[in-house]
């Protein structure tokens, strides 16, 4: 069973097509790469996987549950929604942490608000948050940052402030988890550190879906790569086989401006 | 004439003048958020229609508005405006909420998409976004230009006087008429105290707010 089958996702902005139809399936466990040129469509994929956009053709499957369906486009109960909404997670390029809130409030907030709809909220009140508060402080220590729970998103890095984003992300359960360039936005210093909590969830058998300009870490790190060119998949993979031994001219020229 | 019985009366056209200015606000302020939410509507031609009537509000003066709610309906429809006070009321709450509605626009528009977009994938709704995330971020941004209109709301209230509402400016002018003229400066002091406490309310917030950066 895949954890996620995506069937011929098409996107068009004004004219351009963007997405020309995009299949592909992942296993539990998988960690998938996606590279490409600039604007071949990688962020558009992710947006459209994670509901920030409307795919125009396609469906996506969770776990075999039809979740979307551009033909088929039914009217969601906000619950639904959510539901649909919290099989992924989506790590950001720029981070976008809440400023006004400290690292574990980033961390809790989605969970402190979802917890308010559970029937036995006002009565268990101190234990849900005592658990989502520990759950939290748990997670922000995986990605090595215990010492930082108090302080606000400006006092961090541009390292830690993505490892929060992505302790945010995790606090959530998503079934898979994306993260679209999540070192671009850094300095050569601190990309680092981010990478090492990605190689640390891919040994933790966590389902991901990685855009990445990071090559040396694509190929370290994924089970699968997926080559975007101008809109659909050209190439697709083991790391082994498409980074060393390119099939299309299209990977073969874009490999070598890495190199 | 005692500095006394001069401060007593003063005082009462200054708590009339506070009267308008504290009314106004608490009007003005939840009206210009919904203005501001039809100004940015997708629905364009709401869009066009708030726009248009928060131009013609803005480009207009509020002593010539101030006119008209108050002689307008008499003389075009024969319904005479029956409180003064009302009339100021009307006038200066759609004139703070269409200035107040820019400052929440450019407030809402200054947020970074971003911020939506990190709430709905974490399955939070529109509103809840809006509340618990968007909102002290809007606050934050535009406390300065706010702090400045509330500022000039304070003395904009001596337009009352126009349709004769008494207020501290008309208070002080009673004597004025009665030859004394230090009255009016005295009057001045009372605006100079009421921006004052503002002044400080506002720096208060600010500082409430500086803990986060955005
Ligand atoms: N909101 C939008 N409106 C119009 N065109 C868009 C929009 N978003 C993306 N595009 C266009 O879609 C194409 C694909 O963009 P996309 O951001 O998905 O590329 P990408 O592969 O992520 O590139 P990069 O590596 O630079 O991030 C580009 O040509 C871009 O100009
Ligand atoms: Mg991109």
């Amino acid at each position: 069973m895949s954890v996620l089958k995506v069937e011929n996702i098409k996107k068009r902005y004004g004219k351009t097509d963007v997405l020309k139809g995009i299949s592909f399936s992942i296993e539990r466990g998988d960690v998938i790469s996606i590279i490409g040129s600039s604007g071949s469509g990688k962020t558009t994929l992710l947006r459209c996987i994670n509901f920030l956009e409307t795919a125009e053709s396609g469906k996506i499957y969770v776990n075999d549950d039809l979740i979307f369906d551009a033909e088929n486009p039914c009217k969601l109960t906000p619950a639904q929604k959510r539901m649909r909404q919290l099989s992924f997670g989506l790590v950001f390029q720029s981070f976008n942490l809440f400023p006004q809130y400290n690292v574990l409030e980033n961390v809790t907030l989605a969970q402190r608000i979802m917890a308010k709809s559970l029937p036995d909220y006002s009565l268990h009140k101190k234990d849900i948050l005592a658990d989502i508060n520990e759950r939290a402080v748990a997670l922000i220590s995986r990605v090595g940052l215990s010492d930082k729970i108090v302080s606000y998103p400006w006092q961090l890095s541009g390292g830690q402030q993505q490892r929060v984003a992505i302790a945010r992300a995790l606090a959530l359960n998503p079934q898979i988890l994306c993260f679209d360039e999540p070192t671009s936005a850094l300095d050569p210093e601190l990309t680092g550190e981010v990478l090492r909590v990605i190689r640390d969830l891919a040994a933790e058998n966590i389902t991901m879906i990685i855009v990445t300009h990071e090559m040396k870490f694509a190929e370290d790190v994924s089970s699968r790569v997926i080559f975007m060119d101008e809109g659909v998949i050209a190439e697709e993979g083991p790391p082994g086989l498409v980074f060393s031994n390119p099939s299309t001219e299209r990977l073969r020229a874009f490999l070598n401006v890495f190199d | 004439m005692s500095f006394i019985s001069i401060t007593l009366s003063l005082l009462s056209g200054f708590c009339s003048t506070v009267y308008i200015f504290l009314l106004t606000l608490v009007m003005a302020l939840p009206l210009g958020l919904i203005i501001s939410f039809g100004s940015i509507s997708g629905f364009k031609p709401l869009r066009w229609l708030v726009r248009m009537i928060v131009w013609a509000i803005r480009g207009t003066p509020l002593m010539l508005q101030l006119i008209i709610v108050f002689y307008a309906p008499g003389l075009l429809f024969g319904l005479p405006m029956q409180s003064r006070i009302l009339a100021v009321l009307i006038a200066f709450v759609i004139n703070y909420a269409a200035y107040f509605s820019e400052i929440y626009r450019g407030g809402i528009e200054s947020v970074n998409k971003g911020q939506y977009e990190a709430g709905q994938v974490l399955g939070m709704t529109k509103t809840q976004v809006f509340f618990k995330v968007v909102l002290l971020q809007i606050v934050k941004r535009i406390l300065p230009a706010m702090s400045n209109e509330v500022i000039t709301l304070v003395k904009d209230t001596s337009l009352a006087r126009v349709i004769l509402v008494p207020e501290l400016i008309h208070s002080a002018n009673v004597y004025v008429s009665k030859g004394l003229i230090w009255p009016l400066f005295y009057s001045g002091v009372f605006y100079l105290v009421f921006c004052g406490i503002l002044t400080l309310l506002f720096g208060c917030a600010e500082k409430k707010l500086s803990y986060f950066r955005i």
